[in-house]
């Protein structure tokens, strides 16, 4: 069974805010590139704006706007690349400077080379993208924006915590692609986020509640998000809880019947599933620092990773989510594709040169932080399709387990197999019924065989699947923080061993 | 280049008071960065990049507490206006903050930095070299790593009358060796591209390895431990981060006890830009220098910007950082001097039975008041019985309390200082932390390769 791409994202023109002289500078790159002795060069010009503000006990603490503007140039010489970058090149002669930089230094890259490699093809493609955003937040007036993190700041504090913070964040980055092969791509994407969290003090403990995530939920859309999560509706209710959790029972020690709530299973997902199907760390090219990954590409279609219950999409096209886009950082079309499929794992997150290496006919999944980095395998949005329970449903047919939501630690080894999560908050389930609120809930386990003993899956209930976004996904050297998506609803696990503690 | 970061910072300053008269308070930094990294796997050099940039960063305060801070990649003069513009809009339109501290009173900096001209001009040839020189060492072992360079002058100007300049450099040598299953490590950090040995790094990541092979799971329990210095750089990255920040005091979710007798009397810590790769002040242009944070066992200072500071009655101790607001302000360059306990082999000599760890990964705080850590060894771990080395370990998870494990009596604190690279958000992606290895009493290991 192989993995073959669903559906291919329509696209349009190019969008109007992509300035065409960024055009001219990346084509300039890219014919500098290839004069020095390139066989292929690619390039990208990024104009990125990013506001962010913060709020602490009623008063706002930062607000911060920052501008990046440049441009990156990758280039191919033999089978070894070479990437140069440059903040806001002042015209033709900077670009063109930036273009030979790429192929001297994969003329360098070349003293240590690797085996031949040829791309993965992909079609030149002459035309654009946006993400879809009903208000745009930079047209949010701050006031409004500042009213509404100190106000649930302010709430919380109101409440009793000691300490209350909330959050605001945009992005909106214009991209113009150019490459040797002949595409010409222009995408511009804005990103808005918003969350909050506050802590409790106890006699030697701290104690955390956020929502809707701790640092927030994410997509590519505008302040319409922000609105529809309604801080202001759950100021009160993380506040109480917070409190709570001081005198509630610690979370017990042992092996039990575990259920997460859908925000916990976003980064489950992400960190035992995502990262272990990154083809670069599959393939040992993350060896010394972000690791490798258990997945052998000889199984790939016969592995089982999980239950029957398990089916896990890459899927860049989803409208909204934070890992979606119309074409990736080489150009490549956006297409939805399986990762795994009744339990089999069938799928990777490639890129153009990695998916050659390994033989595989598929790229769609390399993307930069910026204008300054190398675009390299990252997620897109990677999640699990909704399935056939309800939470309630799996709180009732639970005899005895423990209910965990909202991730408050996290840590995974270098191969994705062996991880132990802690969340915010539990409660006990005895008898078909959420019980009593459990402090310091923590759970561990090995990653196929967890997968494995899922058992029920929610998202048939309206609301319980959603797409949550990561904004802080780190990898790379230098490092980038990408932006990734996780379809995700509650589900329920067998056998778990809770309750790890130090 | 200083020249026109000079002339930058000024332009912005003059527009400032331009278009926000004489009482706005701002500070200007305009930084030019370079860094170049030449990355290898399976014994080749697989990405390969260099960028450049000159940053303007720009904090502006009206009515003695309304603060925007604004960045930009966009240094022509039309765009230095519209910064201005954009962050005096942005400043006057959000509330007061009561806890503003203002800028503080110049003061002149300790030192230029440590700004060595070879290594910010290092080519792509010399960092090749270096991966070769690694490459070659471990001896036909499969490998992967990095060589980076890189380079950072800033030019830091403000409406109080501050003009400071400095200008630092970093070089990193960081790889692993592979055989069968089996990873081992070599690091190394400094000013200077010249004082890193890429051959020796090799040779010892191929030792390492060689040394490995066939590892088999232990029980999890509490184990005596030798931590080589890679795995020591976490303990010290975790407790500068999260107990002697400052913003941790004020939060309420640092476990220190100042004054008195929280840790083993061999534990000496110190933040020291100066001997380090920092620049000779902070963000807020307060001069850098040496904050001591352990003197014989006793915790005796934190990090702090103004605010932090201004919370805790003290004054700042030059820890001011762009994400400051978020993380606190952290220790830079943080060494823990060398004790009496002498090389690894030495430290491993005295253990009666116990663990010997290269490297930890993916640590995360679990229970932030107790510095309680998990995450799990990486690049190697051997069953030490009698003083000798029997046997490689697979990995293992370990949940621990790093304030615990330094405990008195608990310490034995290697001769041999080994400054290392580690993420503590510094400017030019790395920080040096030098660390020699310890020798620790109890460890506790919370589950291995099986679950």
């Amino acid at each position: 069974m192989m993995s073959t791409a669903k559906e291919i994202a329509p696209f349009g023109a190019v969008p109007a805010a992509v300035d065409g002289a960024a055009f001219d500078a990346a084509t300039a790159a890219v014919q500098a590139a290839l004069a020095a002795g390139a066989r292929y060069a690619d390039a990208r010009v990024v104009d990125r704006r990013h506001e962010s503000m913060t709020a602490r006990d009623g008063d706002v603490r930062t607000l911060d706007q920052t501008a990046s503007v440049g441009l990156g140039v990758r280039a191919l010489v033999g089978s070894s690349w070479g990437f140069a970058a440059l903040g806001d090149p002042a015209g033709d002669a900077d670009a063109r400077r930036t273009g030979a930089r790429a192929t001297a230094i994969a003329q360098a890259s070349a003293a240590v080379p690797g085996p031949p490699m040829e791309l993965v093809a992909v079609p030149a493609v002459q035309g654009g993208w946006s993400s879809e955003c009903l208000e745009d937040p930079f047209a949010v007036p701050l006031a409004e924006k500042a009213g509404l993190l100190t106000g649930v700041t302010a709430t919380m504090r109101a409440a009793g915590v000691a300490v209350a913070e909330a959050l605001y964040q945009a992005w909106d980055t214009r991209t113009a692609f150019v490459s040797s092969s002949g595409a010409r791509i222009g995408q511009h994407v804005r990103e808005v986020g918003a969350g909050m969290h506050c802590l409790t003090m106890g006699d030697g403990e701290t104690q955390r509640r956020s929502y809707p995530a701790f640092r927030g939920q994410y997509g590519t859309r505008g302040f319409e998000l922000v609105r529809e999560i309604d801080l202001p509706g759950h100021a009160d209710r993380i506040a109480a809880e917070c409190q709570e959790l001081l005198t509630a029972p610690q979370c017990p020690s042992g092996d039990t019947t575990l259920i997460l709530g859908g925000e916990q299973m976003s980064l489950q997902i992400h960190e035992s599933v995502g990262h272990a199907i990154e083809l670069d760390r599959i393939l040992g090219w993350e060896a010394a620092f972000a690791g490798t990954s258990w997945l052998d590409l000889s199984q790939l279609g016969s592995l089982r990773f999980g239950s029957e219950l398990m089916n896990i999409t890459i899927d860049p096209t989803i409208p909204g989510a934070l890992g979606s886009f119309g074409f990736d950082d080489e150009g490549t079309p956006a297409a939805a594709r399986d990762a795994v499929r009744d339990g089999i794992w069938v799928g990777v997150l490639a890129g153009r040169d990695s998916a050659a290496v390994a033989g595989l006919p598929y790229a769609g999944s390399v993307r930069a932080d910026g204008w300054a980095r190398l675009p390299m395998v990252r997620m897109t949005n990677v999640g699990l399709e909704p399935g056939p329970h309800t939470l309630e449903e799996m709180v009732a047919a639970t005899d005895d387990g423990v209910l965990m939501e909202h991730n408050r630690s996290w840590s995974i080894d270098d191969r994705r197999l062996n991880f132990q999560f802690g969340c915010e908050i539990g409660w006990e389930i005895k008898d078909g019924e959420r019980g009593r609120m459990l402090k310091n809930p923590s759970y561990t386990g090995i990653g196929p065989r967890f997968w494995q003993s899922l058992d029920m899956l929610g998202g048939a209930a309206p609301g319980e699947w959603r797409a949550w976004g990561t904004p802080n996904c780190g990898k790379g050297q230098p490092g980038q923080t990408g932006h990734t998506g996780h379809g995700a609803a509650p589900a329920r696990f067998s056998g778990v061993r809770v309750g790890v503690r130090g | 280049m200083t020249a026109d970061l000079d002339d930058l910072a000024g332009s912005v300053l003059a527009e400032v008071r331009r278009q926000a008269g004489p009482d706005a308070q701002a500070t200007v930094r305009a930084e030019q960065a370079a860094l170049a990294l030449t990355r290898f796997a399976d014994s080749a050099i697989h990405q390969n990049v260099a960028d450049e940039r000159v940053t303007v960063h720009l904090q502006l305060t009206v009515d003695g507490g309304r603060t925007a801070t604004a960045a930009t990649t966009r240094s022509r003069p039309g765009a230095l206006a519209d910064l201005v513009a954009a962050t005096l809009a942005a400043a006057r339109l959000r509330p007061r903050d009561p806890d503003w501290p203002g800028l503080g009173t110049p003061a002149p900096p300790t030192s230029a930095g440590s700004f060595d001209p070879a290594t910010a001009a290092a080519s792509p040839a010399e960092r090749a070299a270096g991966v070769a020189a690694f490459v070659e060492a471990a001896g036909g072992l499969s490998t992967a790593g990095f060589v980076q360079t890189a380079s950072l002058t800033t030019v830091l100007a403000d409406t109080a009358g501050r003009h400071l300049g400095g200008a630092t450099t970093s070089a990193i040598g960081d790889g692993i060796a592979r055989l069968t299953g089996s990873d081992g490590v070599a690091r190394a950090m400094s000013g200077r591209l010249a004082d890193l040995d890429c051959a020796a790094l090799g040779a010892r990541a191929g030792a390492k390895a060689r040394a490995g092979v066939d590892a088999v799971p232990v029980d999890p329990g509490v184990y005596a431990v030798v931590l080589e210095p890679a795995a020591v750089t976490d303990l010290v990255a975790g407790l500068v981060s999260g107990q002697f920040n400052g913003k941790a005091v004020v939060d309420g979710t640092s476990g220190l006890r100042l004054g008195e007798q929280q840790f083993d009397p061999a534990i000496d810590l110190v933040d020291d830009p100066l001997a380090g790769v920092g620049l000779p002040f902070d963000t807020e242009g307060t001069p850098a220098g040496r904050t001591e944070l352990v003197r014989d066992g006793v915790p005796v200072g934190l990090t702090t910007d103004r605010r932090v500071a201004a919370a805790l009655g003290r004054t700042s101790s030059g820890h001011g950082s762009d994400v400051g607001s978020t993380w606190g302000p952290v220790a830079g360059d943080p060494a823990l001097s060398a004790g009496d306990g002498g090389t690894v082999d030495e430290l491993v000599a005295g253990l009666d039975r116990g663990l010997l760890v290269s490297d930890l990964w993916y640590t995360r705080a679990v229970d932030p008041k107790r510095s309680v850590w998990t995450g799990l060894t990486r690049n190697g771990v051997w069953l030490v019985e009698n003083g000798q080395v029997m046997a490689p370990v697979s990995t293992l998870r370990f949940t621990q309390s790093y304030l615990e494990a330094l405990a008195p009596g608990a310490v034995t604190v290697g001769s041999v200082v080994d400054p290392q690279p580690t993420r503590l958000m510094g400017p030019m992606g790395y920080n040096r932390v030098a660390v020699p290895a310890l020798r620790l009493a109890g460890w506790n290991v919370t589950g291995n390769a099986a679950g």
